[in-house]
C-alpha cells in the first residue's frame, strides 16, 4: 500500500523550481499575469506612452516670436495645417501613398498568386528568398542603387538609347507634375522607388490570404459556370481582400511616414515624414511637427473604417 | 442515351496512372456508385466528368458530346464537394444563388430560386445565415441545393457524406436517394463506404489501382463478385484460394462465401480451429483459421456457440459458394 501512495504522489523533496512550476499550474491567473506583465508594460508606457506624449504636443502651439513652446491648449496648430503650403504637403503625400499602393496592389497580386498556387519545394524557396531578399540588404544602399539605375546618366537612359528608345524616356519626362529633369528627380521616380521598397509588404499577406482559399472553393465557382473572370471577381478576389487590405496598411502607413525615399530621389517638394522632420529637428516647432505626425493616424483610422465597410474583413 | 459515357479514359500524373483505360456508360436517370479504396482513381474519374482534369487518353462524353475540350464552366454538371467548398463571404442564400447570378438571372429571381432549392433541402429559413454559422450537416445540404438549383443534367457527389457522423450519414442517404427518384437527375457518386453505395445506388462500379473491377447492381457486387478484390472489398466475404477450392470443388478457382453463410456442424467438407470471438449484438463473428487460410462466420445469438480453441468442422450450402476468376 505505501509503495502503491509513493508511486502515485512524487517525492515531496523537490527543489524551488517544482514548487513554483506547481504554484503556477494551479493558480493559471497568476501565470497568465506573469506572462503578459512584461509586454503590457512595454507597450502600454513606452511605445504608447511615449506616442501619446507627442501627440499631447500637437495641442500646444509655438510663439513665432520667441521660438519658446506656448503649453497651452489649443487648436491652432491644427489650424496651421490647412495653409495652402503644409495642406499641399498632405495631399502630395496621401495621393502618392495611394498611387504606391494601388500599384504595389496590382503588381504584388499575380505574383502572390504564382507562389501561392503553383510554387512547390525548392521553387518556393527560391520565391521567398527573391522576395525577402531586398528586405535584408540596407534600404539607403537600395536607394542610392535606384538613384544610379533612374539618374540622367544611369542605366536605364543608357538602356534606352542602345534600343533607341530614349525618345519615350524623353517624351515622358516632359509630361508636367510627373515628369522633370531625369526620372531621379521627379515624382515618377520617387513612385517607382517606393513601390519597389514596400512590394514585399504587399506580397506577402496577399500570398497567406490566397493559400488560405481552398482549390475546391475555384473549381466549385467554375463547376456553377463562372469564366476564370468571374471566379476571380467573385470568389478569390473577395477572399483574398483581407489580405490585400493587410498589405496596403503596411504600403500606404509607410509611405504616409516615409521621409528619406523623397528626400533622395524626386523632387524638392516635401511629403509628411520631411515636413515632421523638419519641424522638428531644425525648425524646433515639435508642436506642428506632433499635428502632421498625427494626419497619418487620423488618415489610417478613416481607411480601415472604410476597409471594414466595404467588407474587407468579411472572410476574416 | 447514356448521360456519361467513357471510352478508354485514361489520366496519368507523371508516371502514376490514376484512371488507366476505364471504360462504362451511365445511363440517364441513373443512381451510379463508383467504389473502391482511396488511390483506386474514383475521385480522379468524377473530377474528369467535372472538368477539373483533363484526360490524357481516351474519349468522354456527356449526353454524346464530347466534352474533352470542354471547361468546367461549359458543362451541364453539378459537383458537390467532399469539403463542400461554400464560398465563406456569401451567405446561404447568396451561396445557393451564385450559379444563377454567373447565368445573368435578376436578384430576385435568383433568391427566389434559392429559397426553393434550400426549402427542398429542408433549410427554408436559413438563407441570411453565414455557411460559417452552421453544421456540418446543413452545411452539406447547402452544397447540395447550390448544385441542384442549377438544374443540371448530371449531379456528381465526391464523398459527400464522409464528414458526417453515423446517424446523419444514415439520414442522408435516405433524403439523398428520395432526391434522386423525385428529381430524376442522374447522380455519380464516388465513396470508399461500400454500405453506402449498395445502399443507395442503382448500380456500383469497383475501383482498383485505376481500373474498373466489376460494374453490376448491389446485389450481383455482393454476392456474386468476380475476383477477390471484389469479394473482400465489398462484402468482406472469405475468399478461398484456388488449390482449397480445387480439392473441395475439383475446379482450380478462387471462391467467396459471406460469413454469413458459414455454418458449424457436427461434420462437414472443411475442419477448421477457433482463433477468436467478438460480440457484435444481433451476431457473434467468429474467426477461424482452417488449412492456411482466415476464415470468418456470423453466427445468429440463438445458434450454439463455439469457444476459443476448438475445432470445428464449417458447411456450406452449394450455391453459397461463389466461385470467381483469379487475378485482382
Amino acid at each position: 500500500m505505501a509503495q502503491t501512495d509513493a508511486s502515485l504522489v512524487q517525492s515531496r523533496n523537490e527543489g524551488l523550481g517544482a514548487r513554483l512550476s506547481d504554484t503556477l499550474w494551479r493558480r493559471p491567473s497568476l501565470l497568465l499575469f506573469l506572462l503578459l506583465l512584461p509586454p503590457v508594460l512595454w507597450l502600454g508606457i513606452i511605445y504608447l506612452g511615449s506616442l501619446f506624449a507627442l501627440l499631447l504636443q500637437s495641442f500646444f502651439s509655438i510663439d513665432h516670436f520667441t521660438g519658446m513652446i506656448n503649453y497651452e491648449f489649443t487648436l491652432r496648430t491644427y489650424a496651421e495645417l490647412f495653409t495652402p503650403a503644409n495642406f499641399d504637403i498632405i495631399l502630395r503625400t496621401v495621393l502618392m501613398a495611394a498611387c504606391t499602393t494601388v500599384a504595389s496592389a496590382i503588381i504584388a497580386f499575380p505574383i502572390a498568386f504564382y507562389a501561392a498556387r503553383y510554387a512547390k519545394g525548392r521553387w518556393r524557396a527560391v520565391f521567398y528568398l527573391g522576395i525577402m531578399m531586398p528586405l535584408w540588404s540596407s534600404y539607403l544602399v537600395k536607394i542610392y542603387a535606384w538613384k544610379l539605375i533612374l539618374a540622367k546618366e544611369g542605366i536605364l537612359t543608357w538602356a534606352l538609347e542602345g534600343l533607341h528608345l530614349n525618345w519615350l524616356l524623353d517624351a515622358y519626362l516632359s509630361l508636367p507634375v510627373v515628369g522633370g529633369n531625369s526620372l531621379s528627380v521627379s515624382v515618377t521616380g520617387t513612385f517607382i522607388v517606393f513601390v519597389y521598397v514596400w512590394m514585399p509588404f504587399m506580397i506577402l499577406p496577399i500570398q497567406a490570404a490566397l493559400e488560405r482559399v481552398p482549390t475546391s472553393m475555384l473549381e466549385a465557382s467554375g463547376d456553377l459556370g463562372a469564366r476564370p473572370g468571374q471566379t476571380f471577381r467573385h470568389v478569390l478576389f473577395p477572399l483574398a481582400l483581407p489580405g490585400v487590405v493587410a498589405g496596403s496598411i503596411f504600403t500606404f502607413s509607410l509611405t504616409l511616414g516615409d521621409y528619406i525615399i523623397p528626400q533622395i530621389i524626386g523632387t524638392s517638394r516635401l511629403f509628411i515624414g520631411q515636413a515632421v522632420y523638419q519641424h522638428q529637428g531644425i525648425a524646433g516647432n515639435i508642436p506642428l511637427a506632433a499635428a502632421f505626425a498625427v494626419v497619418p493616424i487620423v488618415i489610417m483610422g478613416f481607411y480601415l473604417w472604410g476597409a471594414k465597410r466595404m467588407g474587407a474583413f468579411d472572410a476574416l | 442515351m447514356s448521360a456519361v459515357v467513357f471510352d478508354h479514359v485514361s489520366r496519368h500524373f507523371g508516371a502514376v496512372r490514376a484512371v488507366d483505360g476505364v471504360s462504362l456508360a451511365i445511363e440517364e436517370g441513373e443512381f451510379f456508385a463508383m467504389l473502391g479504396p482511396s488511390g483506386s482513381g474514383k475521385t480522379t474519374c468524377l473530377r474528369l466528368i467535372a472538368g477539373f482534369e483533363r484526360p490524357t487518353g481516351g474519349d468522354i462524353r456527356i449526353f454524346g458530346e464530347q466534352v474533352a475540350d470542354l471547361p468546367p464552366y461549359k458543362r451541364h454538371v453539378n459537383t458537390v464537394f467532399q469539403d463542400y467548398a461554400l464560398f465563406p463571404h456569401l451567405n446561404v442564400r447568396d451561396n445557393v444563388a451564385y450559379g444563377l447570378m454567373i447565368a445573368g438571372q435578376g436578384k430576385k429571381q435568383r433568391h427566389k430560386a434559392a429559397d426553393e432549392a434550400l426549402e427542398m433541402v429542408r433549410l427554408g429559413g436559413y438563407g441570411a445565415r453565414k455557411p460559417s454559422e452552421l453544421s456540418g450537416g446543413q452545411r452539406q445540404r447547402v452544397a447540395l441545393a447550390r448544385a441542384l438549383v442549377n438544374k443540371p443534367r448530371v449531379l456528381l457527389l465526391d464523398e459527400p457524406l464522409g464528414a458526417l457522423d453515423l446517424k446523419l450519414r444514415e439520414q442522408m442517404q435516405e433524403e439523398l436517394k428520395g432526391l434522386q427518384r423525385q428529381l430524376g437527375i442522374t447522380f455519380v457518386f464516388v465513396t470508399h463506404d461500400q454500405g453506402e453505395a449498395l445502399s443507395m445506388a442503382d448500380r456500383v462500379a469497383v475501383f482498383n489501382d485505376g481500373k474498373i473491377i466489376q460494374v453490376g447492381a448491389p446485389e450481383d457486387i455482393y454476392f456474386r463478385p468476380d475476383v477477390p478484390f471484389v469479394a473482400d472489398f465489398v462484402g468482406s466475404s472469405n475468399v478461398l484460394p484456388a488449390d482449397l477450392v480445387a480439392r473441395l470443388t475439383g475446379q482450380s478457382r478462387p471462391a467467396a462465401i459471406r460469413p454469413e453463410r458459414l455454418k458449424l456442424a457436427e461434420t462437414g467438407p472443411l475442419s477448421a480451429q477457433v482463433i477468436g470471438l467478438s460480440f457484435l449484438g444481433l451476431t457473434t463473428r467468429v474467426s477461424f483459421q482452417a488449412e492456411g487460410t482466415r476464415l470468418t462466420a456470423l453466427l445468429p445469438q440463438d445458434a450454439p456457440r463455439p469457444a476459443k480453441g476448438d475445432t470445428v468442422a464449417l458447411t456450406w450450402a452449394e450455391d453459397d459458394l461463389h466461385l470467381m476468376r483469379a487475378g485482382a
